[in-house]
């Protein structure tokens, strides 16, 4: 039994030509996609519509809707409210780039070996157990009240700033911990390799480790990131006058609480681009990794 | 209706736009080894993984016990539940115990009780000589016993076909002769085999045919006397050559 031998352009035989069954098979499933798509829209659309009666038909709903979303409101609360929203953008830039370097300074010392670094690991292990368990309220209000308190500075600080230092401690400490879990992910086997090398115990974990590390828990600090971004909101307790604080300016005149709906859209807003880049960056890693292109 | 258990006609598989697998006929009947040779890349394991609908063809059918399984209407899980697949890699389930991995499917797809399943899957463990470590986990096992344990889970639901990919390839020199023995004892008793392996002397023992595959075609095929001995091909020529230095 020999089959024919192969030549042609590339040494292989062109392709044959795709078949009326297989054109069959495809047209069948584009067909399931469809149908399956479309019972899944129903679905939706009659979910949606149950939800709007019983809104519709609740006792309070006239009242409900004109403190909550009046579009007169709506509109001249938007200037000011995304005015204080801006103060939020800024809080939160400076808050990740100092959690940032915080939080691989932590991971990095807690993953350090030896009995010399006994006690910097002590610290950072105290560090990371004390604000992880401190609810981010008590923080804001220990920073914001209690440094203003010590009497350092002649003039007053400004909120904005105390807050970002709230922030950047109390985030830091969890986003280490995400951090030390990816390096601990790490097989020990690269650094071992590193080392061989000849790399210093820094540079393997800055060129080899932290690299695979970071690839690792991508979702989770992406989850924390999002996670920040509605945080920074909190800063409004210390009198920041950011997006949370203008509108319940802007309630406190009219008693209406559309302004608080505008906020709470424009942190949606915010957070919703990050929300679906980090789905996409999970669904490509577990792309990368499925090995079953079928199931 | 297909005669053959297993008929593989004219399938072929594309990786985005790169052809792997192009327009392949093959066969194989109830009762008879046949092995796949070919360098890495060849599309040795992506045919293995189509057969049993890991892989979804571009084009061909391919029929199991005379089922298109090809057809988008044919239920996957059903298929691969009467189909026994061993990995290079073993793929054993770390958190279960040696017992509990070979009696997994036929408890949870094969509705078999409890007992009956542990009785079954201690025999089989018994018969593979790794009674002793059925409720170990698999880490505490060789490479050799774990890739046992992976065929024992994989004819455990009795398969009327069993699909072997690079089998060996993971192992140790000293262990691989303990998996291929027991692949030869399943030959003895009737099991109908389609292996991917480099491992060419153990082709010559046991297949009753060898399929040489290159870039996606069937080069040549025939009883491992013809094919290894005296190939007709010269790019057969050339691989044996290669691999038999």
């Amino acid at each position: 039994m020999t089959s024919a031998p192969v030549t042609g352009g590339d040494g292989f035989a062109p392709l044959p030509p795709v078949s009326a069954l297989e054109l069959d098979r495809r047209h069948f499933r584009r067909r399931q996609t469809t149908k399956s798509l479309f019972v899944s829209l129903g679905s939706t659309v009659l979910f949606a519509t149950v939800i709007a009666i019983v809104l519709a038909n609740s006792p309070g709903w006239q009242i409900a809707r004109d403190t909550f979303f009046n579009p007169d409101y709506f509109w001249s609360s938007f200037p000011k409210v995304w005015h204080g929203l801006l103060l939020n953008l800024r809080v939160l830039v400076v808050s990740v780039i100092g959690v940032a370097i915080v939080a691989t300074l932590l991971a990095s010392i807690r993953s350090l070996r030896g009995a010399v670094f006994f006690p910097l690991r002590f610290l950072a292990a105290a560090y990371t157990d004390l604000f992880r368990g401190t609810p981010f309220l008590i923080v804001l209000y220990l920073i914001g009240f209690g440094v203003p308190a010590l009497g350092f500075n002649d003039r007053p600080i400004d909120a904005a700033v105390l807050g970002t230092i709230a922030l950047v401690l109390s985030y830091s400490a969890y986003v280490a911990e995400v951090l030390r879990a990816g390096i601990e992910a790490v097989h020990p086997s690269q650094r071992l390799a590193a080392r061989s090398l000849g790399l210093s115990h820094y540079r393997s974990l800055t060129l080899i480790v932290l690299p695979q590390a970071l690839r690792k828990v991508t979702p989770a600090l992406m989850n924390d990131f999002v996670s920040m971004q509605k945080d920074v909101g909190l800063i409004s307790v210390l009198g920041a006058v950011d997006a949370i604080r203008a509108a319940q300016n802007l309630t406190a005149l009219s008693y209406n609480y559309t302004p608080y709906v505008v906020a709470g859209l424009m942190f949606v807003a915010l957070s919703w681009p990050f929300i679906r880049l980090t789905d996409w960056i999970s669904a490509r890693q577990q792309r990368r990794e499925q090995m079953g292109g079928a199931v | 209706m297909p005669e053959h258990l297993l008929d593989i006609r004219g399938v072929v598989k594309k990786f985005d736009a790169n052809p792997v697998l192009r327009g392949i006929d093959l066969s194989v009947d109830a009762h008879e080894v046949v092995v796949l040779i070919g360098a890495s890349g060849s599309g040795k394991s992506t045919l293995l993984r189509t057969i049993n609908l890991l892989e979804r063809v571009d084009d061909g059918q391919i029929f199991v016990d005379g089922q298109d399984v090809t057809d988008p209407r044919v239920k996957g899980d059903a298929v691969r539940a009467n189909i026994g697949v061993v990995f290079q890699h073993y793929n054993l389930f770390p958190h279960l115990s040696v017992l509990s991995n070979v009696t997994l499917a036929l408890r949870k797809v094969h509705g078999v009780a409890k007992d009956t399943a542990n009785e079954r899957g201690l025999a089989l463990l018994d018969r593979i000589g790794l009674a002793a470590k059925a409720n170990d986990y698999p880490d505490r096992l060789s490479g050799g016993q774990q890739q046992r344990v992976a065929i024992a889970r994989a004819i455990a639901t009795n398969p009327v076909l069993l699909l072997l990919d690079e089998i060996t390839s993971a192992l140790d020199p000293q262990l691989v002769g303990e998996v291929l023995d027991l692949v030869t004892e399943l030959k003895e008793q009737g099991s109908t085999i389609l292996m991917a392996t480099h491992e060419i002397g153990f082709a010559r023992k046991v297949a009753d045919r060898v399929v040489f595959l290159k870039g996606g075609v069937i080069v040549e095929q025939g009883p491992p006397a013809q094919i290894l001995e005296n190939p007709v091909e010269p790019e057969t020529q050339e691989f044996l050559s290669r691999v038999m230095r």
